[in-house]
């Protein structure tokens, strides 16, 4: 599955507000397609790893290359500012926990869908408008709410626009913080599917943060055990939970099996 | 100077020279960036802001003595506002007035751009309230600046989307959005969208000040100012199926009025110089 070069390499990359607070030295290698899971207790780094991760923060020290449509590989953090904004609305994507972070919710559902193909340049209304409805059917969501705002939209619901709106410029790569934090449990269920039809459909990369085993099971295929900004155990998502190596891990994954 | 003209103890336009300096520079600035807001040390007038300070400031640092002033509001020389700005720089300039857009060298204007085209030598002067086209989405200043700088403006568009989605057109008429030379987005001050095809590529040189937000900047002689719209949903003007109840005109911005104590209702040009000289003409053919 797994043959091709790299799309994101992350090198030594280091970003601590304080001794442990954030992350540090952090390697890995993401490939296309492949879903990464990011696991470890509140506090561990795992958002602070993210927003570094997606061009939201600054970090450090370290560096992030990404391989583009083009096969050109860019160094983050040395790209201007104006190059790495259009990279985040047409080659990534990001599904944030809390909808308001990751949504306009003063415009209807169909503008927040239609606003990133409006960002890079789409300039007829009707394409638009037939795009915002196709993704709205792609997500499950009811394309009669096309016209109303997220405010009036379940949590579910607002969780399912979020990733819409992202898909609409067909990224390679999404970053996912918790997308299924704060949800019903049945609702999270049907969500979790939803994406990973979709990641699997679209061959979509993905790195997602969570705390959750159950759904970093479902979702990665591989998986980061962070601890006190470090990564402390990696390795393909059933190894590293059903056999972990090193104590944090383990201790991590029994209290998943003893509530 | 002509001394004896200007109301006493006052300098030439009010303003001291230094700040007319300070204003030339912030306007050269902006001239040279078209569409730019550039910041500027804006002074108290001796006017409350709602009356157009940024403009009048604006006047003041680059009005000469050879100059003929115009000033109008919503299309008109006879509004108070207008009466009032137009006797002020009157009394501390002794400048020429006039109420003839031909006749005028700089022209102070709130709401209306006049409907005779803009010459070579003319200086269109708008007063603004607000200046960041982006407000409407981003509270904060200094985002919408990153957003200017980085050309990040997908929203102008997300905005007229809504539009089209809830009343089936671009419902926006005043304050009608642009792109200048084809980089930065600009507000035009609250004009008609009926005025904004006067402010492509025209000789006449357009400046733009906000008093309270100290923000100045421009439109170049000759510069591209395309309003925002859709391929499926082009821009478009307003239009009236009436014409002027005065001038008999069929292509000027009209302004329903009424006429009578029964209330009889009636549409008459807003730009009131073009109305009486299309009248004056009627008369001598
Ligand atoms: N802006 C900041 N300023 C100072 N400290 C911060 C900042 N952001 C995060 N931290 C600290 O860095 C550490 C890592 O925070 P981070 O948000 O990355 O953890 P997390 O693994 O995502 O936790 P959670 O599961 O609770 O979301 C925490 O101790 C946090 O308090
Ligand atoms: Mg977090
Ligand atoms: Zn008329």
């Amino acid at each position: 599955m797994i043959s091709q070069e790299p799309l994101l390499q992350v090198k030594n990359l280091t970003k601590l507000y304080a001794p442990e607070k954030g992350c540090e030295a952090i390697d890995f290698e993401l490939y296309p397609g492949e879903v990464l899971g990011i696991v470890g207790e509140s506090g561990s780094g795992k958002s602070t790893l993210l927003n570094c991760l997606s061009g939201r923060l600054i970090p450090t020290a370290g560096e992030i290359c990404y391989r583009n449509r083009d096969n050109q590989w860019l160094n983050l953090y040395a790209l201007s500012e104006f190059e790495r904004r259009r990279l985040l609305r047409t080659e990534w994507g990001m599904v944030h926990q809390h909808a308001r972070d990751g949504l306009r919710m003063g415009v209807s559902a169909g503008a927040n869908i239609g606003e990133r193909l409006m960002a890079v340049g789409e300039r007829h209304y009707g394409d638009i408008r037939a795009r915002g409805l196709q993704w709205m059917q792609d997500v499950e969501l009811d394309i009669h709410r096309i016209d109303d705002k997220p405010t009036t939209y379940s949590g579910g619901m607002q969780q399912r626009l979020q990733i819409a709106r992202n898909l609409v410029t067909h990224p390679r790569l999404v970053f996912m913080d918790e997308p299924t934090g704060g949800l019903d449990v049945s609702v999270q269920a049907r969500l979790l599917d939803l994406l990973r039809n979709l990641v699997t459909h679209l061959d979509l990369a993905v790195v997602i943060v969570t705390h959750d085993l159950a759904v970093a099971r479902l979702l990665a295929e591989r998986l980061v055990v962070m601890r006190h900004g470090h990564i402390v155990e990696s390795g393909l998502t059933d190894q590293v939970l059903d056999d972990p190596q090193q104590p944090y891990t383990q201790l991590l994954v029994s209290s998943v099996l003893t509530p | 100077m002509n001394a004896a003209t200007i109301r006493d103890g006052y300098n030439f336009a009010y303003l001291d020279e230094q700040t007319k300096r300070m204003i030339r520079r912030a306007l050269l600035k902006a001239i040279a960036i078209p569409g730019y807001q550039v910041p500027f040390g804006g002074r108290e007038m001796p006017m409350p802001y709602g009356w157009g300070t940024g403009g009048i400031q604006l006047t003041a640092a680059v009005i000469g003595q050879d100059d003929v002033l115009k000033v109008i509001d919503q299309g008109a020389d006879d509004t108070t506002n207008a009466v009032s700005i137009r006797t002020f720089f009157k009394d501390l300039t002794g400048v020429k007035t006039t109420e003839k857009t031909r006749e005028a060298t700089l022209i102070q204007t709130r709401h209306r751009i006049p409907e005779v085209p803009l010459q070579a030598d003319q200086i269109l002067i708008y007063q603004v309230p607000i200046p960041e086209p982006l407000r409407f989405i981003e509270p904060s200043e200094v985002e919408t600046r990153k957003m200017h700088a980085l050309e990040d403006y997908g929203v102008m568009h997300v905005k007229l989307y809504e539009d089209i989605a809830r009343y089936g057109s671009i419902a926006t008429t005043y304050a009608y959005p642009v792109r200048v030379n084809g980089r930065y987005i600009m507000d035009p001050s609250p004009i008609p969208k009926f005025d904004n095809p006067k402010m492509d590529r025209i000789p006449a040189l357009q400046l733009f000040g906000a008093g309270r937000e100290k923000r100045i900047y421009a439109v170049p002689p000759y510069t591209e100012v395309l309003s925002l719209d859709f391929l499926d949903h082009p821009f478009e003007i307003q239009r009236w199926d009436e014409t002027c109840a005065i001038c008999g005109s069929d292509h000027s911005f009209l302004d329903e009025v009424i006429m009578d104590d029964q209330g009889t209702r009636s549409y008459i040009c807003s730009d009131t110089d073009y109305c009486s000289q299309r009248v004056q003409q009627e008369a001598v053919a």
